[in-house]
């Protein structure tokens, strides 16, 4: 492991992000800092104008009466100007606070209390009704800003004002006393908090996670200097604003590294301007790879069989040589060239299709990925590579080197990380982009950072022969069977959810005496499945229920089962008996963090009556449930589902690293 | 609500059509004021869609007269209603399955386009300047009914929702002084039904437009329209705000059932 030194170091003149900005601003004043689809076409902002326009939104802030300390709600799709006000609160050593856009009123409700949000800038009328809804409660918040003026003609509400006019005012302002800005900016110190990002809460309620200006620039000058990023790259800022890997790759990279920011004309376009833009970094969770890949094998299936020949030919060399081709090691003359051929005819038109042709460094996270899939964009010629952290870290613990990326670890420690194994297998990081503390949580701090100056990440793993880290699951999910096996949920989920036919799975075996498991399907990989085979259904829950549905998940179920018994101490957790869920889990429903991680324990307790039949031995169980509807309202579903055994192998003992 | 709604924009006066001897209109008179939503409700045959196709000259009615802005037409044709400023969609919609939704929704801009089909074929002077003019309004519908990402895609690719979304795109491309919305909820699941709802009350809100609209769901009806008409085997049974009609006993007849 090699710490570059420099990694972590931070300029005394360029240690807050307004600094930062300023700098863009003289440097590369006419750079494109960012761009917008905006009615079809790309607009652009150079770094000067996103630096008046930052300052205009600052000082139009201030004349609101938002100062030192104050925090800034910040809720919407990923638009250049409520990137501008996360600037302009910070330049006035103000908090921006992003939440997620796609929260409930009431989730919202809960973290503009917690911070004590005094202004929030929003995207649209959508937004502005949630936070009208819940204003009455948020006591501290005094002004609602709005960047998109549609359908808000009639709000006669004088909190309620358009961001165009706080911009046109703090511009007059601006020009008028540029002094007051800028000894704002002077004020500033690397030490302030830069911003604060609430956790998911997957454990209990949400905690409000502060970061200095000096750990951020930390992981992404870090960052930076690990793939040679700089200021001709181009990233797609498309993932929510509130989480952490958004704010460190479209914010706290572009700003220290100089790079173009491009927002998508809205979330269902993203595939499409993606093609356009061509990014040369880009990050996506596992599930959005897994979207892709799963899109890609759909269109496949369909088409001629001379296409379907050629392709499963060529990914066939790729399985073979593609990812090695890509670290660079020594490949066979013939499938060298038989790759190149395939560059040509299929690797490089399915790049250009994916909108990935000028990618030079992939990041997924978030979730383990899938063997499969990993290799399927290493060997097609992406340099995809995982990385891990967490919101407390600034998403910056472990990076995959180039050439030395392995499937089923995270990498050694980035540069001016350190890494311990506590004894319960919970991995403990220490670095310079550790958060300050969870705001207004002294005791949830000083449990997470311990006397060491430790953080608990929580998370359960160990360091591989070579010095990469390898995630088992969360810490206080792992379990133990009945006979004492060790029992890791999240490992046999992921196993199960790298079938593009498994959407989600739950597993329950701790204190138990086998592994049982619900299964989600994948609508639309299933749902082609099935008309392809001439199955009629009418529905998601027709659909789980169809006797050749359960068939084939059976099959993926005892494959999961045949790979688990020669992985060592896990071939105890095999999948004894599972059951086909009759309804997708879902975040409104409480199912699913908003990072779409199920929450196990909820599910647990919710499906209780399911849990009881698997372990019972029962045949079927009939259920009812309620859902919420994305307009608020319920409705109930009801299934008798069927219980299915699982072919379970005997333990192999033949050494435990399996890669299918 | 901020809009203000004006006076008499459309007025039909004792409009009577048959076909045959089969008689689907007779004898019926209701304006429509500017501004405002007005809907045709009615059983199954009652006589809305006929009601639509007098409206916008497609049949023409054996008695009575359209009064458009104080003009009185006779015979209205459908050309000459669109340039009088109607534009409508179509319950069957009507659009090239083949083309592009952008195609499609530039094509409801062939009555604005000025360049001679000349300038038009080498794209030149004139003609590029008015595609980029028109192909700006567009993309302003199209932002405004949140169809980007099917910008590029063939109509008859989409489900029946958007291809819905997309017919009132193309009517909407003509700027037109009245809307005429054929079932505009027809066969949508109850998300798709509140999205037209929202497009529609946005439509009449921001771009001042007065629609006039035939619906089967009820409560939709009620919840958007400013005054309902309500039609019973080509008769008018009942005209009035949502309440006034929905405490109308002949209506509730006719079209609510028998029971109370």
């Amino acid at each position: 492991m090699v710490a570059t030194a420099g990694a972590q170091k931070v300029d005394e003149n360029l240690d807050t992000f307004p600094r930062l900005l300023i700098r863009h601003g003289q440097v590369r004043p006419t750079r494109t800092a960012m761009r917008e689809k905006d009615l079809g076409i790309w607009q652009s902002w150079t770094w000067a104008e996103v630096l008046q326009n930052a300052r205009a939104l600052a000082c139009g802030l201030a004349a609101l009466g938002f100062g030192r300390g104050d925090r800034l709600a910040i809720v919407g799709d990923n638009r250049p100007r409520l990137y501008w006000a996360m600037a302009a609160a910070q330049m006035l050593g103000g908090i921006p606070v992003p939440m997620y856009q796609d929260a409930v009123a009431e989730e919202m409700a809960f973290v503009l209390e917690d911070a004590g949000v005094r202004i929030a800038v929003v995207e649209d009328q959508e937004q502005v009704d949630k936070l009208l809804e819940i204003k009455e409660r948020c006591a501290t918040l005094t002004h609602i800003l709005y960047d998109d003026a549609r359908g808000l003609r009639h709000y006669r509400q004088p909190f309620l004002v358009g961001l165009d006019e706080v911009i046109a005012a703090g511009r007059i302002h601006d020009q008028n006393q540029p002094d007051f800005l800028d000894q704002e900016i002077a004020k500033g110190d690397g030490n302030d908090v830069a911003i604060m990002l609430y956790t998911s809460g997957t454990t209990g309620k949400p905690k409000g996670v502060c970061q200095t200006h000096r750990a951020l620039i930390a992981a992404a000058s870090g960052g930076c200097a690990f793939d040679g990023l700089g200021e001709n790259d181009e990233v797609l800022s498309y993932l929510p604003m509130a989480w952490v890997g958004d704010n460190l790759f479209s914010y706290a990279e572009a700003l220290v590294a100089g790079f173009t920011v491009n927002c998508p004309e809205s979330g269902e376009t993203v595939m499409n301007d993606m093609r356009e833009i061509g990014p040369t970094f880009y990050f996506a969770p596992p599930r959005v790879f897994e979207n892709l890949l799963t899109q890609v094998m759909i269109r496949m299936e369909d088409a001629g069989r001379i296409k379907r020949w050629l392709f499963d030919y060529f990914m066939g060399v790729a399985r073979r040589c593609g990812a090695e081709i890509l670290d660079k090691r020594a490949v066979p003359l013939r499938d060298r060239l038989l790759y190149a051929l395939g560059e040509v005819l299929i690797y490089g038109p399915l790049r250009n299709v994916l909108g990935m042709s000028r990618i030079r460094v992939a990041y997924t996270a978030g979730a383990a990925i899938g063997p499969d899939l990993f290799r399927f964009y290493r060997s097609i010629g992406i340099n995809l590579k995982q990385l891990y952290g967490q919101t407390e870290t600034c998403a910056y613990v472990c990076l995959q080197p180039d050439g030395q990326v392995k499937l089923d670890t995270v990498g050694p420690p980035a540069p001016g990380v350190e890494i311990k194994i506590a004894e319960h297998g919970e991995i403990l990081v220490r670095s310079p982009t550790l958060l300050k503390e969870y705001y207004r949580q002294p005791e949830a701090t000083a449990e997470a950072i311990d006397a060491e100056g430790f953080f608990h990440t929580g998370d359960a793993g160990f360091i591989d022969s070579d010095g990469h880290l390898k995630i088992i699951d969360r810490a206080k999910d792992v379990g133990r069977l009945k006979n004492g096996a060790m029992f890791a949920p999240n490992y046999i989920e992921n196993k199960l959810k790298f079938f593009p036919y498994i959407k989600e799975a739950v597993a329950f075996g701790h204190e138990r005496e086998m592994v049982c498991a619900f299964i989600n399907i994948d609508m639309g990989a299933v749902g082609n499945w099935a008309e392809r085979r001439g199955i009629p259904y009418s529905g998601y829950v027709d659909l789980a229920g169809k006797k050749e549905v359960l068939d084939l998940i059976q099959q993926c179920v005892e494959q999961v089962n045949a790979e688990l018994s020669a992985d060592g101490q896990m071939a105890a957790t095999q999948i004894h008996r599972f059951l086909v869920l009759h309804k997708e889990l879902d975040p409104d429903d409480d199912e699913l963090t908003r990072t779409r991680k199920v929450r196990r324990r909820f599910i647990a307790e919710k499906y209780a009556i399911l849990v009881d039949a698997l372990y019972g031995g029962k045949a079927s169980q009939y259920i009812e449930t309620e859902v919420k509807f994305e307009d608020g309202r319920r409705g109930k579903v009801a299934a008798d589902l069927v219980i299915r055994n699982a072919k379970v192998f005997p333990q192999r003992t033949n050494d435990g690293a399996t890669n299918r | 609500m901020g809009r203000q709604i004006g006076e008499v924009i459309l007025d039909l006066k004792n409009i009577s059509l048959s076909f045959g001897g089969v008689k689907a209109l007779s004898d019926i008179s209701f304006d429509v004021r500017e501004h405002e939503i007005r809907a045709i409700i009615g059983p199954n045959g009652a006589g809305k869609s006929s009601m639509l196709n007098v409206i916008n000259g497609v049949y023409r009615p054996q008695q009575g007269e359209i009064v458009l802005r104080g003009e009185h037409f006779a015979n209205m044709t459908p050309a000459r209603a669109a340039r009088a400023g109607i534009a409508r969609t179509f319950q069957n919609l009507a659009l090239f399955k083949g083309m592009t939704v952008l195609d499609n929704i530039m094509a409801g801009r062939n009555l604005q386009m000025r360049a001679n089909l000349f300038q038009q074929a080498i794209w030149f002077g004139p003609a590029r300047r008015e595609e980029l003019a028109h192909r700006a309004k567009v993309e302003e519908i199209i932002d405004f009914l949140e169809i980007q990402h099917i910008r590029k895609v063939p109509v008859g690719r989409l489900p029946y929702g958007l291809q819905k979304r997309v017919d009132l795109g193309r009517a909407l491309a003509m700027e037109p002084q009245i809307l005429l919305l054929d079932e505009p909820m027809a066969g949508m699941n109850v998300e798709e039904k509140q999205d037209m709802c929202r497009f529609i009350l946005d439509i009449n809100d921001q771009f001042g437009t007065t629609i006039v609209l035939i619906e089967h769901d009820m409560g939709v009806v009620m919840d958007i329209s400013d005054r309902v008409v309500v039609l019973d085997y080509g008769r008018k049974i009942g005209d009035g705000a949502p309440d006034e009609v929905r405490a109308n006993p002949d209506v509730i007849r006719a079209y609510l059932g028998t029971s109370n």
